[in-house]
């Protein structure tokens, strides 16, 4: 790179910074790629947790029966006896996509079993993710910033979690449709171009088809072109950028059988259209104000204003009165739950039963984002110097993802790549600052005249680059950029920066100077922490977010132990029950069944029906004689009960079994949840409720438990057992795992 | 011991059948000597018969006939005839005699003949002693055929006491292995002994021909029951050195049914008693130097395993995810790379692979064997030779970076038994050159991409060379070049004011007023012919429409430049003319500071406006 400036020739610098750029961008996306790996490399090649495995076997359908068969696909091996329209009911984006790559990869005579493709679909989309990321930044605050922001998404905690190779799970591509959407649009607005535009729409349908967030974006979106009009900042180019994405946005949205007439009916894409009116309005404002003279324009407005208020009542009026006839004033319960916290879990205790949905806790903000939380509030200032369209943008996003970030833990994702764009700018102008400083200190040190320091600027890199290079090799991508960059940068950015007292003294300079012992323990410092956060996303991902879930694995004095009695009992479920045999269980495990063991549930993950699981829930909480009534009546054949209590698995039926008593009560009022509880307390032993000891959650799983210790020790509970010695009467033990 | 009877009544009407269409002797040939002993250890039963046949009538006689009942013979899953050599060798492979199904005029209808070839014909008197094994893979029938988790496992065998055959015994003897002391009950004839685990009948002497005598052996057996109702394996050859092999299991157990629960805390607890009848592991001869080995399902990779292995030999030792019990089923995959040069040889131009056909599983025995080779994309001349009859077509695989698909010999046998663990020869042509297809298809793939970046990025894409697109972006891009020359042309005006700039410090420091005019005079050239030069360019610009949107700011930028270099030079010439004059220093110092602050005012509007053009 120096060599090349030291030849002074503006266009080959510009080309070898592109190539350079080029390859930084090209390890991020091996470094997103790879760091995700830990999974298949400590574990295995699987995919995991719930909700993967049902879009796992939703491919699997897929690429066997083709597109056609995939949107008329009605499910009877789930919701016995209902079954559900899978092609209606499903965000085919992670699915299509998936099955496409198969396709590709199959129709080139690479013969990868689906599986492999759905695992590694999530890395691959994670390091797309941080390239889009890098277009974004780019388009805010510059290349440098792009840079170091890619990089910094490549490794955040909050989005490794949700992506590492096996968590086969629509988040995995949304994150990538939701920047290159935001990036696309920003692009639209800085360039004018319908080109970007109509390809922004496309970007949003993609986001459509992949995750229900989608409505973050219709919602976001709308409500910075306001910001834009309200701050003045209305032109033709936020123009372009708006409506045709409202327009074709929603015809496509439209399509996708899932969301279909919401994209027009529910109430959380109408800001969208509240804002594609009020743009327009704008813009005729601003035509006529174009065409008439002031005098008599302001007489237009008087007229317009006076005639238009009135219009404007009545149809808001009306508009609130056919919302409000609607009981959840037309938005769903997960939207409803973000803008008013305690929603859920006033009304709908099915989605407050789901840990990820809770709020989340301020070491999860450490633990997910990690440093990039105290980078933040310096990216937010960096950006308002100066504000544009773009970095107003950003700003918004950040301020909004903060908050359902605060609402439902799984948002964190949201709110994670927002977070590395803030950070990724802070840092790039902190490098900016502090390496320019150091510069100019060292000429000045070294005597040069300040003529030679325009030709020689690019040489002085070098012996920069010398000391930060003993620094690990993430940081120096980082700054490479950051410094090639300079040029390009504002000059009032720098001033973003908090130390921007002291420049005042050296006005005849061109830029901030700092001193050059601060600018180097600064530089140190900040490297320091870009290690830190490096060391820390590394452990993460090796050590937190890789466990797949269903296999478990402790390190005992004898060495790793393995705990894959999950795949045990569906193996065995999958070869040696009857094809349509009715299996039930907690509504955790029924992707898990279908797709492991491919045997029909009566509930699973996707708890579109609250009743049924309910029954399910009621089922479990009631005596053996009414819960065999029940499974009875629903053809079931098997109950799958999880006990951790032998071995100290925490996350078993019995710790769950409450929201199972909650949710059933919420429909069969039979069912109370204070019969469970002895004095408020969720107990099981011997001081436990004569209910609670007589379900036949309680008796299915502590079937002959004395019998393994003699005591009934639970070791997850670290109580002995209340009941210890009975016997089933209605149901049989087929087997345990 | 219903089903005892209900057998014995079977065996009586084969008898029956047998007598009635009972024929004379069919040779003068008769059995001297017969030794027979059932080996019953495992659930494959094999039985070895040592024969002794003699001529006694005068024409030669080159066959010998060996009967089964047809009951038996759809369980007969190998018979092999090898001439005797005493106890140890009896395994030679080379010497087997040939056995072929024959069906002779006049014999009963039941029963099912092998001829044995003997090496040469039997003169009048002469005798031979030879071995006949004969291996049944079903034979073993669970009884009671569901029992319960702590059930031992009983077995039925069935057989004759007494050798079925057209010909006349004159001594034999039979001896019935079995697995375990454990005898539920067994058929008493004359001459029973027990001792220990087995069971002998005889010797009995001088019996006719097809002389039958059923006996039935009830008894314990906890041996895996392991069936393999499909198998296929999957033989891939690269000629870059390694043969993968992947095997895929459809596995159950063959014994008696499992009824009732499974407990797995019985199990658990005391699991040679309470599941005595499952089966935990298998465990696969592999050959040595096998590497990457892997045992997985079709939801991922199973972790109870074990390999170890020395320079003879590899045994990997699996287990189902499960203990397999009576009728469970359980299906896994299992994989292994073999290094080429064990393996493939050359021959005569000829290439030849030579493995072994079965699975490597002990005591495994498989309903339906499909043993698929797949050759390298481009074999030709493919030949099978198989030591044993088995169904064999052509297949094609379409796999990495084939085009036409690499042909596959597909064999395919059913009731396969451990003893046809033989090696097979897959004959093949193949020519060095086609290895490095692949390699040249990657290089040139990625060749011809980079091309196409190449072509595309140089170019002219238009369709229409005189569309009005074209041509705006055709003056679009002289009106970039232009701008770029008024850029370069600016940033070196700028350098010349720092090179003023220079020398103003220098005479503040060396007091060298000649040095300073030198430069003076040196820039006063440099920035004329540059203003020239943007004047030129600036015509040029005035006269392109495209550069319309750009222009004012470009002028803006070069009046600016003006105005700077203007200032400058003032700044210089003060400068200069206080040092001449030696005079108000202070006076000098406040002027050209203020001109400074103008100086740096108009640098920092130039450099801005450079930007902003750099942008558009």
């Amino acid at each position: 790179m120096a060599a090349a400036a030291k030849a002074g020739e503006a266009t080959l610098r510009h080309a070898f910074g592109n190539v350079l750029s080029f390859f930084i961008l090209l390890l991020i996306g091996v470094l997103a790629f790879s760091i995700r790996l830990f999974s298949v490399i400590k574990y295995e090649s699987v995919i995991h947790e719930f909700d993967p495995y049902f879009n796992y076997r939703v491919t699997q359908f897929l690429t066997k029966n083709g597109i056609y068969d995939f949107w008329n696909w009605f499910d009877d091996r789930t919701w016995y006896p209902l079954g559900r329209v899978i092609g209606g009911t499903v965000y085919p984006g992670l699915t299509l996509t998936a099955g496409t790559i198969w396709w590709l990869l199959n129709s080139l005579n690479i013969p990868l079993s689906v599986e492999t493709v759905c695992v590694f679909t999530a890395p691959i989309f994670s390091a797309f993710a941080s390239w889009a990321t890098y277009l974004l930044t780019k388009e805010v605050k510059g290349a440098g910033a792009g840079l170091t922001a890619a990089a910094l998404l490549a490794m955040v905690p909050s989005y490794i979690s949700r992506s590492v190779a096996g968590s086969y799970d629509n988040e995995a591509v949304a994150i990538f449709a939701l920047i290159i959407t935001f990036y696309l649009y920003i692009k639209t607005l800085n360039t004018g171009s319908l080109f970007y535009a109509t390809l922004n729409a496309i970007a949003y349908f993609y986001m459509v088809c992949s995750w229900g967030g989608y409505t973050f974006i219709i919602n976001l979106i709308p409500m910075h072109v306001l910001l834009c009009i309200v701050t003045g900042r209305y032109s033709s180019r936020l123009y372009i950028a708006y409506a045709p994405l409202v327009v074709l946005g929603t015809l496509l949205a439209a399509l996708v059988p899932v969301v279909g007439f919401n994209a027009v009916m529910t109430s959380e894409h109408f800001a969208s259209f509240l804002v594609f009116i009020i743009l327009h309005v704008v813009a005729l404002v601003y035509y006529i104000k174009g065409i008439l003279s002031p005098k008599m324009f302001k007489v237009a407005v008087t007229l317009v204003v006076s005639v238009g208020l009135v219009v404007c009542c009545a149809v808001i009026a009306i508009l609130v009165a056919l919302v409000a006839s609607s009981p959840t004033k037309g938005w769903s319960g997960r939207s409803l739950s973000l803008l008013d916290p305690t929603y859920a879990s006033k009304y709908i205790p099915i989605i407050a039963s789901v840990s990820e949905h809770q709020p989340p806790t301020w070491p999860s903000y450490f633990m997910d984002i990690n440093v990039l939380a105290f980078l933040v509030p310096a990216g937010i200032i960096a950006c308002f110097l100066p504000l544009s369209d773009a970095s107003s943008f950003v700003v918004l996003y950040i301020v909004t993802s903060v908050y359902f970030s605060g609402v439902m833990v799984r948002l964190m994702l949201v709110f994670a790549p927002a977070a590395c764009i803030m950070s990724g700018i802070a840092l790039s102008q902190a490098f900016d600052v502090f390496t320019r400083s150091i510069k100019f200190q060292l000429l000045r040190i070294l005597g040069f005249s300040e003529a030679d320091a325009g030709d020689g600027s690019s040489a002085n890199v070098v012996p920069e680059n010398d000391a930060v290079k003993v620094d690990k090799s993430e940081e120096t991508i980082k700054e490479r950029p950051s410094r090639k960059n300079k040029k390009k940068e504002k000059e009032q950015m720098e001033k973003a920066q908090a130390e921007k007292t002291s420049a005042k003294s050296k006005t005849e300079k061109r830029l901030l100077v700092l001193p050059m012992e601060l600018s180097v323990i600064g530089l140190l410092l900040l490297v320091f922490m870009g290690a830190f956060y490096v060391v820390h996303c590394v452990w993460a991902a090796a050590e937190a977010y890789s466990a797949p879930s269903i296999v478990l694995t402790s390190y005992t004095h004898e060495g790793l132990h393995v705990f894959d009695d999950f795949r045990e009992a569906y193996a065995w479920l999958r070869h040696n029950t009857e094809v349509d045999d009715k299996v039930a269980s907690w509504w955790d495990y029924g992707y898990q069944t279908t797709a492991m063991a491919n045997r029909t549930v009566i509930v699973d993950n996707n708890t579109w029906n609250n009743t049924h699981i309910a029954t399910v829930g009621t089922a479990m909480s009631s005596p053996e004689k009414a819960a065999w009534e029940i499974f009875n009546s629903l053809d079931v054949k098997y109950v799958l009960v999880v006990f951790g209590g032998l071995v100290g698995y925490p996350s078993d039926d019995i710790n769950k079994f409450l929201w199972m008593v909650r949710i059933g009560g919420g429909v069969f009022p039979h069912i109370k949840e204070p019969d469970y509880l002895r004095d408020g307390q969720y107990r099981i032993d011997s001081q436990a409720t004569p209910t609670m000891l007589n379900c036949l959650m309680y008796k299915l799983s502590y079937y002959r438990f004395v019998e393994t210790d003699g005591k009934g020790f639970d070791r997850v509970r670290r109580t002995e057992i209340g009941k210890k010695y009975f016997k089933l009467t209605h149901f049989e033990e087929v087997r345990q795992s | 011991m219903g089903v005892r009877r209900k057998m014995a009544l079977r065996f009586d009407l084969i008898i029956f059948t047998i007598l009635l269409f009972a024929s004379p002797v069919l040779s003068d040939l008769i059995l001297s000597k017969v030794d027979r002993r059932i080996d019953l250890t495992s659930q494959i039963v094999r039985i070895t018969s040592t024969l002794k046949v003699e001529n006694e009538g005068s024409e030669p006689v080159s066959e010998v006939l060996l009967a089964f009942p047809d009951l038996q013979v759809k369980d007969l899953a190998l018979l092999k005839a090898s001439p005797h050599e005493g106890k140890g060798k009896v395994k030679s492979l080379s010497a087997s005699l040939p056995v072929e199904n024959v069906k002779p005029n006049g014999m009963p209808a039941a029963l099912t003949f092998y001829a044995v070839k003997l090496p040469k014909a039997l003169g009048k008197g002469d005798s031979y002693t030879f071995d006949v094994l004969a291996v049944f893979a079903h034979a073993l029938r669970p009884f009671p055929e569901k029992i319960t988790q702590a059930d031992i496992q009983l077995v039925v065998f069935q057989e004759s006491a007494f050798y079925l055959t057209p010909y006349v015994v004159k001594v034999q003897s039979l001896s019935v292995k079995l697995p375990e002391s454990r005898i539920e009950s067994y058929t008493k004839l004359e001459n029973t002994k027990i001792h220990g685990s087995e069971i002998k009948y005889g010797p009995y002497e001088n019996l006719p021909s097809f002389s039958y005598s059923p006996i039935v052996v009830h008894f314990e057996s906890n041996q895996p029951f392991a069936v393999g109702q499909e198998v296929v394996r999957e033989i891939e050859i690269s000629h870059w050195g390694n043969v993968q092999v992947t095997e895929h299991y459809k596995l159950v157990h063959g014994g008696a049914q499992n009824k009732g629960e499974f407990s797995r805390l019985d199990y658990q607890a005391r699991p040679t008693i309470r599941g005595a009848s499952a089966f935990k592991y298998l465990i696969a001869k592999m050959p040595p130097r096998v590497h990457s080995v892997y045992y997985r399902d079709e939801i991922g990779n199973i972790s109870t395993s074990n390999l170890w292995g020395d320079s003879k030999k590899t045994e990997l030792l699996i287990e189902p995810r499960y203990p397999l019990f009576g009728g469970w089923r359980t299906a896994f995959t299992i994989g292994y790379g073999l290094p080429l040069k064990d393996f493939l040889f050359e021959l005569e131009g000829n290439r030849f692979l030579n493995i072994t056909f079965g699975s490597p599983m002990n005591e495994l025995v498989i309903d339906n064997l499909i043993v698929k080779v797949v050759l390298p994309e481009g074999s030709g001349d493919i030949s099978v030779s198989a030591p044993f009859p088995v169904n064999q077509w052509e297949e094609t695989k379409l796999s990495h970076l084939d085009l036409t698909g690499r042909p596959v010999v597909v064999l395919q046998k059913t009731n396969v038994v451990p003893e046809h663990n033989q090696f097979f020869q897959v004959y093949y042509k193949f020519s060095k050159l086609s290895m490095l297809r692949e390699p040249f298809m990657l290089i040139f793939g990625f060749f011809s991409l980079f091309v196409a970046g190449i072509v595309y990025m140089h170019v002219d894409m238009s369709i229409s060379k005189s569309s009005a697109a074209y041509l705006a972006r055709l003056q679009w891009d002289e009106v970039q070049a232009a701008i770029q020359q008024v850029e370069n042309v600016i940033n070196r005006c700028l350098t010349t004011h720092d090179k003023l700039e220079a020398s103003l410090r220098d005479l503040s420091r060396t007091g060298d007023v000649q040095a300073c005019k030198a430069a003076r005079k040196a820039a006063d050239g440099l920035l004329k012919e540059l203003s020239k030069e943007l004047k030129l360019v600036l015509s040029f610009l005035q006269s392109s429409s495209a550069a319309s949107q750009i222009l004012p700011k470009v002028e803006e930028l070069v009046a600016k430049e003006k105005d700077l270099q203007e200032k400058v030079m003032a700044k210089h010439s003060t400068v200069v003319d206080c040092y001449e004059k030696k005079t108000g220093i202070r006076d000098s110092e406040n002027r050209v500071a203020a001109q400074q602050q103008k100086i740096t005012a108009l640098r920092q509007e130039v450099e801005n406006l450079l930007e902003l053009i750099d942008e558009i």
